[in-house]
């Protein structure tokens, strides 16, 4: 029976032929089977799920949020159609996307990469309002090129209120990746339905603390990055 | 396209409990059920947190914490742990998603009311209650709204990914659809999902237009 069950492939992850197993005993036997539904590999995929819109919306938001600081006519729209996709839920997204990009890591990517643009078109254009007139014009009269002063003086003044935007994405992003599990294309999100196809608690557990901690230790580095790239916000605070 | 024309075509889809109006109804009903529940949960916390200042950081912890819950986890643990024998074990983790964007907006918005206006309220003679009534809340509403926005938006997302774990609503067309292959069902039940939560969006911000005092808004400009 528990060779059929071996035999059987993926699907079989965990075996309760010898009784359930303890949570501890799930994952030891769980955590690295060598096939691609262990806790190690899901984990990966997760982290690449996840981290792939962080990056890609920073990347993407910038842009447009410079786009429509420089030409305000261009703000209130953009800001409006991304209101707008973010309000779209994300499982039917997904669905829709289906018979574009197939059943693919792609297709969790995407609309997960237009969620953070919509918090950070905003995070973006608050940041470099955030920025004193006289600040700027000091910095006009010290003869700085509209790019260095945008690269050196506008941005890290910027930067606490963006970091503060994709603190929200990166915890959001983290947690909307296992809504993917539907389609088959969920990182951790994945135990959430092979338990649910199985009822068996413990993946649960073990899939909702892990999420968890990834979305506490994202956003702990992203702290750590504000401090790292805004030393004078502290200086400022202690003196 | 096709997948469009074969899912509304079909007069099956049309009637019956496993029908559009049906199910429409159903994802308003679970929806609606798991915002009142939130609301009656979130607001008077968030306004009694906001007014005292005690308790700020449960609402900061919540709000942490909901962002990083993977909802389609919390649907199946609760499901594993309560059986489906009722909808209460799919309602309560709804409701416990939906709790925190009003809880935390309204404990904002009350916060953020100009500590003048509530001075000037108290030395007119109002006490603690009516302040909180007839000052606060209408100031702090905007935010208040906008919690309920989010929370609606959000409670319309999980109500379908709930549609997993067995609860009816529009989310059945997607899951099932998906499961039998039926793609004209998955295409035709997320084309309305999406319609669905553009209609909530919509209808929200059109609240917020017109219940919120015009002095607050800054519709009309006070002299």
């Amino acid at each position: 029976m528990r060779d059929a069950l071996l035999a059987d492939g993926p699907p079989a992850i965990w075996l309760v032929a010898d009784g359930p197993p303890t949570i501890w005993e799930w994952i030891a036997r769980n955590w690295d089977t060598g096939r691609g539904g262990s806790i190690k590999n899901l984990l990966g995929d997760h982290l690449v799920m996840s981290l792939v819109p962080i990056v890609a919306g920073l990347a993407l938001a910038l842009p447009l949020g410079l786009a429509s600081v420089r030409w305000r006519w261009l703000y209130q729209p953009t800001a409006g159609l991304f209101n707008v996709i973010y309000a779209l839920p994300s499982l039917p997204v997904f669905m829709l996307l289906i018979s574009v990009t197939g059943l693919s890591k792609t297709t969790v990517i995407i609309p997960l990469t237009f969620y953070a643009i919509a918090v950070l078109i905003p995070a973006v254009v608050d940041g470099l309002g955030s920025v004193p007139d006289h600040v700027r014009q000091s910095a006009v009269a010290m003869g700085f090129t509209p790019l260095r002063r945008l690269l050196r003086v506008e941005l890290p003044i910027a930067t606490p209120v963006v970091l503060a935007g994709l603190r929200v994405v990166a915890v959001s992003s983290i947690s909307l990746v296992s809504v993917g599990a539907v389609i088959g294309e969920g990182g951790l999100g994945m135990l959430f339905t092979r338990a649910y196809q199985n009822p068996f608690l413990p993946p649960v557990i073990v899939g909702i603390v892990l999420i968890v901690a990834l979305a506490l230790v994202a956003d702990a580095l992203l702290v750590l990055a504000q401090r790292l790239l805004t030393p004078w916000v502290r200086a400022r605070r202690a003196s | 396209m096709n997948w469009l024309t074969g899912f509304f075509g079909d007069p099956a889809n049309w009637s019956g409990p496993g029908g559009i109006p049906a199910r429409l109804l159903e994802h308003v009903e679970f929806s609606a059920l798991a915002l009142v529940l939130a609301m009656l949960l979130a607001v008077p916390l968030g306004l009694l947190i906001g007014h005292t200042g005690r308790g700020a950081l449960l609402v900061v912890v919540s709000a942490n914490l909901s962002r990083a819950l993977p909802t389609l986890g919390l649907l199946v643990m609760f499901v594993l742990l309560l059986g489906t024998a009722s909808i209460w074990p799919v309602i309560i983790p709804l409701v416990l998603l939906a709790v925190p964007p009003i809880l935390v907006n309204t404990y904002e918005g009350v916060r953020g009311v100009d500590p003048e206006l509530r001075d000037a309220a108290y030395g007119m003679g109002l006490r603690g209650g009516q302040v909180l009534g007839r000052v606060l809340v209408p100031v702090a509403l905007p935010l208040i709204l906008l919690g309920l926005r989010l929370s609606a938006i959000q409670v319309v997302a999980t109500t379908t990914v709930a549609a997993y774990t067995g609860l009816g609503g529009l989310g059945r067309f997607v899951i099932d659809g998906f499961a039998t292959k039926d793609y004209a069902s998955v295409v035709g039940g997320s084309v309305l999902i999406v319609l669905f939560a553009l209609v909530v969006q919509i209808g929200f911000t059109l609240v917020q237009r017109t219940t919120v005092s015009p002095g607050v808004s800054q519709r009309v400009r006070s002299r």
